[in-house]
């Protein structure tokens, strides 16, 4: 279903800052797979999605998606296929517009816009529906700007607007890292119910080990702009933190990185 | 004291339209869009140029309107595909602007327009025969009508939502599969085109178009644009376009009662405008520290 080959990307090359972000990493999904992805700060876990999603330009490499290459494809084209949920929850709506008004947005992905009407009255019917399902009394806020909702109220509606068109590929980036541990896992089981209803494939970039082990049925693992190790279902099921660990040190020759991954 | 109300609430809505147009460069597709200052004159150049050489006042206020149009996609041109900064795309066709402004007007720093040359406001008084003050106030209040249903129409459709998003998380929108650089193109487009409309309004209104009369126009609109948010807080699509336009009329009024208990020249104007305008945007600071002056007296206990 996608098929990114040796992907390349240098930011600010032939400068002090030089960074390769990306490294040559390669990865295929097939259809319905739920891929985790962990790695220490700086491992080129983020950049892997935006090139993906086609944030820039990437330096060498290619991306199939159904097998129709968008490589070239400028960010706004490749939205057609992709859903995104970015970790910073002011990120993913427009903060000063009504929950109405972002869902229509959201339900126009990737399609021309014209002189029609921003939102229909059967778009409202459909909103409330799927706002319901969110459990969080959102549906009799329709017209409430986002910028008063809470974090987590917004993530929830962020992850609707990305799904609500059913998305060829969702992109998850460390959405729940910003929210409280009890309001993330209301998040996460949010993302879980909407992934196994709508048979969705997917990449779920996380910080949090455990959240990574139990969600998705593959795991990823990056370092320096690689992926170093990835394992699928069968294996995956029997893993603890404490395998990981020593997996991934085996795998990179080093200690990891993260402060973050080893507390959380 | 006397304030001339009808004149003033006419000079309010006239200027009103430009307010409008600086609201959707810089509220709503948050772009510091200096090109008003040259478009402004350039709108009022075109129309006054065409107006003597005897075309339709109305046809030439259409024209003034297409050429803001193009004054703002050259800035959108400038910013989207050669990547200069907002503030410097502006300044770069508000300049060049200068020397095209002055060509328009037949390498003249200003044109007169005559007892004979037709105007919008003057064709309408005699069209019902009313007086000219009248038809200026009629003509302002159905052009500013005119102008804000439009808007509200525009900003409710599909590409309106993207160009409200655009101003408000761009990577948000692109990610819902739109090209930021067409909606920015769009906006500075449509938010000119209302300054040189304004700018030809005023020119016939005045009987003249000048090379200098644009000076001031941010100001001036940011002015009307915040008093309508400060006066009649409400960034809700419409709403919002009323209190800009609110915003204009009342900052016609205090520009207005300032020059008449101050009896200070004309020419001090955009001082005033320079200082209303200040005071405006720092009203927001000048209320919190008066609260904090006056904390509630339990806490006050507490503090002491």
């Amino acid at each position: 279903m996608l098929k990114a080959n040796n992907l390349r990307k240098t930011f600010s090359p032939g400068t002090v800052n030089e960074k390769f972000a990306l490294n040559g990493v390669s990865l295929q999904l097939a259809e319905r797979d739920f891929i985790t992805v962990i790695g220490g700060n700086g491992a080129g876990k983020s950049t892997l999605l935006n090139a993906i999603a086609g944030v820039f330009p990437i330096d060498s490499g290619d991306i199939f998606i159904d097998s129709k290459d968008v490589t070239k494809y400028p960010e706004h084209k490749r939205s057609q296929f992709i859903g995104r949920v970015f970790q910073d929850p002011i990120m993913g709506t427009a903060s000063s517009m009504t929950i109405e008004e972002n869902l229509a947005m959201a339900h126009r992905r990737g399609k021309p816009r014209g002189l029609g009407w921003g939102i229909t009255n059967d778009e409202r019917a459909l909103f409330i529906d799927h706002l319901k399902i969110l459990g969080l009394g959102l549906e009799n806020r329709l017209t409430s700007k986002t910028g008063l909702l809470s974090g987590g109220q917004r993530q929830a509606l962020t992850l609707l607007m990305a799904t609500i068109l059913k998305p060829r590929l969702l992109l998850l980036d460390e959405h729940t890292a910003a929210l409280d541990p009890k309001t993330a896992q209301t998040v996460l089981d949010l993302t879980e119910r909407i992934i196994s209803e709508n048979q969705l494939t997917v990449i779920m970039v996380t910080h949090n080990m455990k959240d990574a082990l139990k969600t998705g049925n593959r795991i990823a693992m990056m370092h320096e702009g690689d992926i170093i190790l990835d394992i699928g279902s069968d294996e995956k099921k029997s893993l603890h933190v404490s395998d990981l660990l020593e997996m991934f040190e085996k795998a990179s020759g080093d200690q990891i990185s993260s402060d973050r991954m080893l507390l959380s | 004291m006397s304030i001339d109300i009808i004149g003033t609430l006419s000079i309010g809505l006239l200027w009103g339209v430009m307010a409008v147009g600086v609201y959707i460069t810089f509220r709503i597709l948050d772009f510091a869009d200096l090109t008003a200052e040259g478009c402004f004159t350039l709108g009022a150049a075109v129309a006054a140029r065409l107006i003597t050489v005897g075309a339709s006042p109305i046809a030439s206020t259409l024209a003034a309107f297409a050429a803001g149009a193009a004054a703002g996609a050259l800035t959108g041109f400038f910013h989207t595909k050669l990547r200069i900064p907002p503030l410097l795309s502006g300044i770069l066709t508000m300049t060049g602007l200068y020397s095209i402004n002055i060509r328009s007007m037949g390498m003249k720093p200003n044109i007169p327009l005559m007892y004979d040359n037709r105007t919008i406001m003057s064709d309408f008084a005699k069209m019902f025969s009313i007086s000219n003050k009248i038809a200026v106030f009629c003509v302002a209040l159905i052009c500013v009508s005119i102008v804000i249903f439009i808007l509200w129409w525009f900003f409710n459709t599909e590409i309106g939502y993207a160009m409200r998003a655009t101003g408000n998380n761009e990577n948000m929108i692109r990610a819902l599969g739109v090209n930021t650089n067409v909606t920015k193109m769009l906006g500075l487009m449509l938010g000119n085109s209302l300054v040189a409309f304004s700018g030809a309004l005023i020119a016939q209104f005045n009987s003249y178009s000048d090379i200098g009369m644009g000076i001031g126009t941010i100001v001036i609109g940011l002015a009307a644009v915040i008093m309508g948010e400060v006066i009649f807080s409400d960034k809700n699509s419409y709403k919002g376009l009323i209190a800009v336009v609110l915003g204009s009329i009342s900052y016609r009024f205090i520009i207005a009662l300032v020059l008449e208990l101050s009896r200070l020249p004309t020419t001090d104007t955009r001082g005033i405008s320079s200082i209303v305008l200040a005071i405006a945007l720092a009203l927001p600071l000048i209320r919190k520290s008066l609260i904090r002056k006056k904390p509630p007296a339990s806490l006050e206990r507490e503090v002491a």
